[in-house]
């Protein structure tokens, strides 16, 4: 019986969508099969409370390729981006420190608090731009294994030494600098103000199992800039809509170009025989064939889940299971019945058109990380708010707004496991934290949804509730990501491969996994 | 003298953080009211913008002759135009070339306002000899707002006293605003759907405030020219004196445009018995047009060669800019872009450009001059309709 099917994309992700569309536009009958009722994975928008919208998990748009929205024309499935303009941090004392959309103001602003770092920061942005520069196309690149005497292979690193060597030796120093310290210890060379350097090291730690004293995490830092690097192009910022939307656009161009999407449909296992994958099996009985199998699923799932591990190498096998995920953080979404005012800035106003960092200094967010280590999830976490609703009016009824609070520490390994009693007391720490700040904010609560990272595994199927399908850390990037040997978009078994984030460069909404995967799948001549 | 401001001034001046104002009709209006103006520009897209268009020049022309004399001066028919109706149209000289553009209203069989970018009295009243027809230049006396963008009606029907599901695009009712009198039409300069009020200007601020309380819990913002520039360019609309040269100002034969020449043709309605230029574009419309106006969109990974080159990344304008720039085919030069932008939500560069008839079908290539530090240099672009963002809700 010929396949009905080229691909079938297991896991209706926005990966998932991205290298189903890419293949459709190419011509190949491909099917998706999601196993939620909507597509999205943790890029999702629901109506969790009637009228009120959330990003449920994802909730900004950081890295969106911009060429896959160029590719898919995404703007033309409903696409719209709109600015995250402001940060605003409230400070332990009353006070709070702002980066505003204007340089000018965000340069007064930084000189109320500290004169050098006013300076500073500019010839900071300056080095972060040239590192994010020489960094970026990496995103866009088929990691070279650098052990394989492959021409392919050598031709890539070729490339990739000729592409570091052009960048001087000033901003190499730079970036090994950058790929190696803490970003306390990085942010410490530039500025003296603890506010600042405890907002920009916190969105270093975000999805890690690591502090802002932990090594390795200053190169987050570049992540922000990279998106600054898309300049007007903007493809950071809130997605109009909820990030469902973007998942939304990406189906649609899937649709267009011909993708079949099947929601409500459980892959269970892929189906093998002589070493290549056939075909799916679904939680209904239902088999469905195909030429070709990808797995938009974390290594985890894609490795040890879907097939059967004999038919892997026995290194892979212990690769995937050594593959850290570690999910860190949770998310607390609340429907309110009115604005919350900050002491520090009382009221409505611009700030509530941004993200609010909870993160007044560098000890707050590393003691943070230190409940985690050893179990616990932190009772005065770092959290990002946004209030969707001040951007996007349509996300909650007229006069009434959504506040989405991403929240870290919150160990998958929580002492004594999670439960209903933890998770309360959990979503408690976080709301008494806000209160803190805002403290009109209990008196507003309409709803209020409270998501571990152990719902989260349990709603996405994202292993450990890992927000990257895999920690972002270094030793699991790039050529190691999921694991050495594998990290091109293939595995062992022929006509199977994987498109999820965690594989390079992994994790965001940034889609650029599933479009590598989807160019490696096309050179195999599928 | 110094410059007018408009009957909104007292609220708008406060709101203006950077006080930059742009000169419209010798008014000020603001450029934008935030220090960066992309916020105004996406509430015309995605929540409801808030526009002082009170600059636009007004005519309220009553009579037995009123419909007569419109009929006379534009190209499209007033006479069958129905009451309720507003009408878009370009008017010319007797050669056929676009004097101004604007709107005809009819307020009732024998009163229409007619708005245009530029003063019209004295061509009203040359082209009025022998109507019985009355010309009032209500500019001053009537302040106007537009109201833009996706949640302008659910913002407006809160406060008017008619169905507004009911006012269809281009189309205009009286109604009142908390005891407000004013008309409100289904028009607008942003390809968006949206409403213009047109108020007696002593009654300019209350309904300012009316607007801005019913508005704020979905999202109204009031904007500046900056942001509508980029929304008028996504929606193909062209403006005088920065895609066109008004045929009465124009100093040489060669900066004149006729309608055909504006992507306006259909504007022209050639079997009205007489308006002025009809014998000069009925020629033009057996011959053709020698040139268009057309939408263009540049190539990305064109733009992004050219700054890779210098080691840059793209640099893309955040405002829109209406300079001429030259387009050519191959060697030659085709024509000329007069205004464009990056468009925030469609994510491309987008240009309104003049070419040669036989270069103005879509799909065609073209080549568009583009500065990247400070060398001119060509971009590939590629002739496109326009409106380039065309939404269901603007008629809807």
């Amino acid at each position: 019986m010929a396949p009905q099917y080229d691909v079938i994309v297991v896991g209706g992700g926005h990966n998932g969508l991205v290298t189903a569309a890419y293949l459709a536009r190419a011509g190949k009958r491909v099917l998706v099969l999601e196993r939620r009722p909507l597509v999205g994975g943790a890029a999702v928008t629901e109506e969790i409370f009637p009228g009120f919208k959330f990003s449920m998990f994802s909730y900004v748009v950081s890295l969106l390729r911009p060429e896959i929205i160029r590719d898919l024309d995404l703007p033309a499935h409903g696409l719209h981006i709109l600015p995250l303009e402001s940060t605003v941090t409230p400070m332990l004392n009353g006070d709070y420190l702002a980066a505003w959309p204007d340089h000018d103001e965000t340069r007064r602003e930084l000189y109320r608090h500290s004169p050098h770092d006013a300076d500073a920061y500019d010839a900071y942005g300056r080095v972060m731009h040239h590192m994010a520069h020489a960094v970026r196309p990496i995103l866009s690149m088929v990691p070279p294994d650098p052990t394989s005497l492959s021409p392919r292979d050598l031709l890539g690193l070729l490339r990739l030494g000729r592409h570091f060597r052009n960048i001087g030796p000033e901003n190499f120093h730079s970036l090994y600098k950058l790929m190696t310290m803490s970003s306390a210890d990085l942010l410490d060379e530039w500025f003296e103000t603890d506010v600042l350097k405890a907002t920009k090291a916190a969105s270093g730690i975000i999805g890690t199992f690591l502090g802002p004293r932990s090594p390795g995490t200053a190169y987050v830092l570049l992540h922000h800039y990279m998106g600054e690097l898309d300049g007007v192009f903007r493809a950071w910022g809130f997605a109009k809509g909820g990030t469902g939307s973007i998942s939304e656009a990406i189906a649609g161009a899937a649709r267009r170009f011909g993708a079949e999407i099947r929601t409500d449909a459980t892959v269970i296992r892929v189906l093998i025989k002589g070493g290549r994958a056939e075909g799916v099996a679904l939680e209904s009985g239902e088999e469905i064939r195909a030429r070709a199998v990808v797995s938009g699923l974390d290594p985890r799932q894609t490795f040890l889940k879907l097939v059967d591990r004999t038919e892997l190498p026995p290194d892979l096998v212990d690769a995937i299971r050594q593959f850290t995920f570690r999910g860190s953080s949770g998310k607390v979404n609340l429907a309110l019945d009115g604005l919350p005012s900050f002491t520090c800035l009382p009221g409505n106003g611009p700030h509530l058109r941004g993200a609010i960092s909870i993160s007044p200094s560098l000890e707050w967010v590393e003691r943070a990380y230190d409940d985690a280590k050893y179990g616990r999830f932190s009772r005065r976490p770092y959290m990002d708010i946004v209030i969707p609703s001040m951007i996007d009016s349509g996300m909650a009824p007229p006069g009434k707004h959504v506040m989405s609070i991403f929240v870290q520490y919150a160990p998958y390994w929580l002492d004594g496991g999670w439960n209903d009693a933890q998770r309360e007391a959990f979503g408690d720490a976080v709301i008494d934290t806000v209160s803190q700040f805002a403290p009109n904010l209990k008196s507003l609560i309409l709803h209020r949804q409270v998501l571990t990272p152990a719902d989260i595994e349990r709603i996405t199927g994202l292993s450990e509730g890992n927000i990257f399908a895999g920690e972002l850390g270094l030793h699991q990037l790039f050529f190691l990501r999921p694991a050495p040997s594998w990290a091109r978009y293939r595995t062992p078994i022929r006509r199977y491969y994987q498109c999820g984030a965690g594989t390079h460069p992994g994790g965001g909404i940034m889609g650029a996994s599933g479009r590598l995967a989807a160019i490696e799948m096309l050179k195999d001549g599928l | 003298m110094p410059l007018k401001t408009t009957p909104f001034h007292p609220r708008t001046a406060p709101l203006c953080e950077g006080q930059t104002w742009r000169r419209w009709a010798g008014h000020l209006v603001a450029s934008s009211y935030e220090l960066v103006h992309e916020r105004e520009y996406h509430s015309i897209r995605s929540a409801a913008a808030l526009l002082d268009v009170s600059p636009l020049y007004k005519y309220l022309i009553t009579g037995r002759d009123a419909a007569l004399l419109l009929d006379r001066v534009v190209t499209r028919d007033v006479a069958g135009s129905k009451v309720g109706q507003v009408l878009y149209t370009p008017w010319c000289d007797a050669a056929g070339k676009v004097m101004d553009d604007g709107t005809v209203a009819r307020l009732d069989e024998q009163r229409f306002r007619l708005t245009s970018a530029e003063p019209n009295l004295r061509w009203l009243h040359l082209s009025a000899a022998g109507l019985a027809v009355t010309i009032e230049d209500v500019s001053d006396s009537t302040a106007a707002l537009a109201l833009q963008g996706p949640n302008a009606r659910a913002i407006l029907q809160q406060l008017v006293n008619v169905d507004l599901g009911a006012l269809r695009y281009f189309r205009i009712v009286a109604a009142t605003i908390r005891g407000i009198p004013v008309t409100v039409s289904r028009t607008g300069y942003t390809g968006d759907l949206g409403y213009e009020i047109w108020v007696d200007a002593a009654r300019a601020l209350p309904l300012w405030d009316a607007l801005i309380e019913a508005g704020t819990p979905y999202g109204i913002t009031p904007c500046g020219l900056l942001a509508l520039d980029i929304a008028r360019i996504e929606a193909g609309l062209i403006l005088l004196d920065v895609d066109y040269v008004p045929a009465h100002r124009a100093l040489i034969e060669n900066q004149k445009s006729s309608p055909f020449e504006l992507n306006l043709g259909w504007a022209v309605k050639l079997e009205k018995p007489a308006f002025v230029g009809r014998a000069a574009l009925a020629a033009e419309a057996a011959r053709g047009p020698g040139w268009n106006l057309v939408g263009l969109e540049t190539e990305w990974d064109a733009f992004e060669r050219l700054y890779a080159e210098v080691g840059l990344p793209p640099r893309l304008p955040a405002a829109a800019w209406r300079t001429s720039v030259p387009v050519y085919v191959g060697g030659d030069q085709v024509g000329y872009a007069t205004s464009g932008c990056w468009s925030p939500l469609l994510k491309k560069s987008l240009a309104l450009a003049h070419v040669h008839a036989q270069q103005a079908h879509p799909g065609t290539e073209v080549d568009i001059e583009v500065t990247v530090e400070h060398r001119r240099r060509r971009a590939r672009a590629r002739v496109v309709e326009t409106p380039f963002f065309n939404p269901e809700r603007k008629r809807a």
